[in-house]
Order: structure tokens, then C-alpha cells, then sequence
């Protein structure tokens, strides 16, 4: 057969274009597993890395200290359909914080508390996220962990590394005057402020917005936790009282 | 070409086809001589491990392109045949993505776009076009075995020069901490890590490869 004909061009074309897709397909299938466990992993090792829990076996390690996850919306625990690990965090913040339904992992390590809260937000070039991981008064923060997809290497890139992380730790979420942490210019100070990266400006701002938007939906319920922390003592007093007022009758 | 009209049976690594392997490392090097590929050897060589996993990359997929069309050079409809070739190529491009976010995730997550744009590196698509379309299998993969290595090496060059003058370590081993050499002042150099400097690093390769290399320089 003359292999320019029209003919035998459509045949060729057809043959391949099928073969092709038919060998990508079984392909992506079968991998899917892999590659869907890789993100579910990583996912999970955030979330511990931020509580500063590392090791080797994620899985394990996962089930071990997070106890509990809940569904968030506007300050209060809620039903939701999709579970919490689920929850896409990218069109979780699309929505106005009012709509918005975000997860929070609660974190039993040694008899301590810890929530951990994930955040999504925009840097120079690309999405940025991370986890911040609070103490048992909902407003300490215990450790934070940010990522990034395609920040510049060497400036925007280093709020993933330690260095800029390590300001985190025993700063304030909640206070009087402001909501969030400020990442200034070389004059951070007091319980609220982190230097910002060199040369990084953009990317810096975008973890201070991103802070500041993630916190809105989960404010009432930290601040719930924060005030049952503040005094524990006052509120068990009626319950004791209302027992025994119960026996007595 | 003409060595397919020979009946006379031809030693696997016989002069001709070692030079088929040997020509791109140096003489006909795609990205200093022939100056393709100059996209991707500039933006994935900030950093050495992505370099190597990207250099692997291409090597494996412009051997096995240029061994597939090879095998069907005669079956291909000469008026298809770029898009047979680009089919060819996408089809590798994609299966070596999957791979690498199944079993290398944390690479993967690196070279991120990337690899989807091995696709568009024209060293692959030259090396079919101009190679694997007129010669048999065996020399098609010499051919892109020598290509794939010889991409490969140079961004493992320009990557080993800007991830160590420009963020201190070579494969994220912090060499310039070990040596003690902050203590005594230096300083990171960050423009070492913007996308122009792998230029100038490229253009220094091509300066003292054609400085040793007489046949390279043109003669005006």
C-alpha cells in the first residue's frame, strides 16, 4: 500500500491517536494509587511536622497523635459532607470567610492540646500554604510550616526553611489591637511581628494576608477555647452544684 | 544514511556508531554548539538534584523516541509524520511524568512544569526529525543516548556552578558552611540564582569549550 495516500494517512493517524490513549490510560490508572498516597503522605507529614512531630512511618505517626478533626464554618464545629483531610484548601478560600468550611485538626501529644489550622494564600509568583499548629489556650503558637510552589529560590522561596520559621514559636495569633502576625522590615518585635525575607518582600506580605484571611473563619470558636482555658475553674463550680441539688431532691 | 544501502554487517560499536555517541558530548553539542534546549537548562539548574532528575528525563525519553520512530521510520505518512513525532514524544513525556509523581515525589514536585515541557525541547524533536526518520534503530539510540547525556551534562555543569555560588550547597549539602568559609565573610551570591546567570554560565562553557576545541571556531 502506497503509504502517502490519503487513505492509508487516515488509517495511520486513527491507529496511533487509539494506541496511544489507550496506553496512557492504563498507564495514569494504574498509577493513580501511587500518586494519590504521595499527597495524602505529604499532606499528613505537614500537618505533624508543624506540631513538630518527624519520623519515618506518617501513617502511623498521624493516627497516633491527631485525635480528631473537625469541619469548621464561621466559629463553630459543623456536619459537613466531605470529611476534614478532604476539604481542598484552594477553593476553601475562594469563598468569603462567612462560607467558608475549613478543617482543624486536633492534636493529643504527651496530654498536651494542640490545634493545627492549614493556610492557603497567594505569594509572588504562585500559591503559598502552610499549617500553623497552636497551643491548648487556642492562641499560642506552638509551630508554623509554609510551602510554596514556584517563589524565587533564594528570596521567596525561604519562607519553606527553618531560619523564618523558627520566628513563629510562642508569638500570638489574638490581641487586643490585631488579628494575625505581622512579617515587618527588620524592626519585628513583641508577641505578634516576624522579620520578613530580604528581597522576598511580596512573598513576605503574602504570608501576613494569608495568616490574617485563614483566621477569620475560626476566630469565635479559638477565642471560645481561649476563654475556657483563661478560667476553667469558674464554669465547673454550677455544674458541681446543680448535681448535687439534683441528689438532694 | 547511506550506510543502510550496505549489506556488509556493521560491529555494534564499530568507529561510526562511537561517534554517533561521542559527537554531542563535544563537536556537535546540542545546547554550546547547536544551542537548543536553552530554555530548560535555564530554568531547572538553580539546584543540582532536579538538574540530574531532568537530565535522566530527557535522556530516557529522547532514546526512546528516537528507537520508536526509528522502528516505524517506514510506516510513517510523510505529510503526518511532525505530528506522529510529536505524538510519540507527548505520549513518553506524559508516562515519565506519571512515574516520577508515583515513585520520586519530592523530585517531581521540583521539577513541577517542567517536565510537561520536555515535550517542547527542540533537541528532542531535531534528533527525530534529522536522524531516526533515516537510520536504523541500533544508531537511533546511540544517537539519542549521546544527546540525552550530553543535555544532561551540561545542566549538571551550569547547575553545580549556581547551586554552589549561589546557595552554599551541592545537592542540598551545605559544602560552603562545612569549609567555614562564612566565618571568614563570603557571602552568597543570589544573582547566581536568577534564571540570566545560567546564560552566562552556558556562554562560559561554550567560551572555554571552543577555546579548546580549534574545529568550533569559525573561520570569518
Amino acid at each position: 500500500m502506497d503509504i502517502n495516500s490519503n487513505k492509508y494517512t487516515y488509517i495511520f493517524a486513527v491507529v496511533m491517536v487509539v494506541l496511544v490513549a489507550a496506553l496512557l490510560s492504563i498507564a495514569a490508572t494504574s498509577l493513580k494509587p501511587f500518586q494519590d498516597k504521595n499527597v495524602e503522605l505529604e499532606k499528613k507529614s505537614d500537618i505533624l511536622r508543624s506540631i513538630g512531630i518527624e519520623g519515618e512511618n506518617v501513617e502511623v505517626l498521624f493516627t497516633q497523635y491527631i485525635e480528631e478533626q473537625l469541619v469548621i464554618q464561621n466559629g463553630a464545629a459543623v456536619e459537613s459532607e466531605v470529611s476534614a483531610f478532604d476539604i481542598d484548601m484552594a477553593s476553601a478560600v475562594a469563598l468569603s470567610a462567612a462560607e467558608r468550611q475549613v478543617p482543624l485538626y486536633k492534636a493529643d501529644v504527651e496530654g498536651n492540646t494542640y490545634y493545627v489550622l492549614p493556610l492557603r494564600g497567594k505569594g509572588l509568583w504562585g500559591p503559598i500554604w502552610g499549617y500553623v499548629a497552636l497551643e491548648g489556650d487556642g492562641n499560642t503558637i506552638l509551630g508554623a510550616t509554609f510551602g510554596h510552589k514556584t517563589e524565587t529560590p533564594g528570596l521567596g522561596a525561604e519562607i519553606a526553611t527553618a531560619i523564618f520559621q523558627d520566628q513563629f514559636p510562642g508569638k500570638k495569633l489574638f490581641t487586643a489591637t490585631y488579628e494575625g502576625i505581622e512579617v515587618r522590615k527588620g524592626d519585628a518585635s513583641g508577641d505578634q511581628q516576624v522579620d520578613g525575607i530580604s528581597g522576598g518582600t511580596i512573598t513576605s506580605v503574602g504570608v501576613q494576608d494569608m495568616i490574617a484571611d485563614c483566621l477569620k473563619p475560626y476566630k469565635s470558636y479559638l477565642m471560645n477555647i481561649a476563654a475556657a482555658a483563661a478560667a476553667p475553674a469558674v464554669e465547673l463550680a454550677p455544674v458541681v452544684d446543680s448535681t448535687l441539688i439534683t441528689a438532694a431532691l | 544514511m547511506s550506510t543502510e544501502q550496505k549489506p556488509a554487517k556493521e560491529g555494534l560499536f564499530s568507529k561510526k556508531n562511537r561517534s554517533l555517541l561521542i559527537d554531542p558530548m563535544n563537536a556537535n553539542n546540542p545546547i554550546t554548539v547547536q544551542v537548543l534546549g536553552i530554555c530548560s537548562a535555564l530554568a531547572i539548574t538553580v539546584k543540582l538534584k532536579p538538574a540530574i532528575v531532568m537530565g535522566l528525563s530527557v535522556l530516557v525519553v529522547t532514546t526512546m523516541a528516537n528507537l520508536i520512530t526509528s522502528l516505524m521510520r517506514n510506516m510513517i505518512p510523510n505529510r503526518i509524520r511532525i505530528i506522529v513525532q510529536l505524538v510519540v514524544v507527548a505520549a513518553l513525556v506524559i508516562l515519565v511524568d506519571q512515574v516520577l509523581k508515583a515513585f520520586v515525589y519530592d523530585v517531581s514536585k521540583q521539577l513541577s512544569v517542567f517536565v510537561g515541557l520536555i515535550i517542547t525541547n527542540c533537541i528532542i524533536m531535531g534528533r527525530i526529525e534529522a536522524f531516526s526518520l533515516g537510520n536504523t534503530p541500533w544508531k537511533s539510540v546511540l544517537d539519542g543516548l549521546g544527546n540525552g547525556a550530553a543535555y544532561g551534562g551540561i545542566l549538571i555543569i551550569v547547575a553545580f556552578f549556581r547551586e554552589l555560588l549561589g546557595n552554599g550547597t551541592l545537592l542540598d549539602y551545605p559544602v560552603v558552611d562545612m569549609l567555614g568559609l562564612y566565618d571568614l565573610g563570603y557571602k552568597n551570591n543570589g544573582m547566581m540564582l536568577l534564571p540570566p546567570m545560567a546564560l552566562i554560565v552556558v556562554a562560559l562553557i561554550i567560551w572555554v569549550q571552543r577555546a579548546k576545541t580549534p574545529s568550533l571556531i569559525e573561520k570569518d
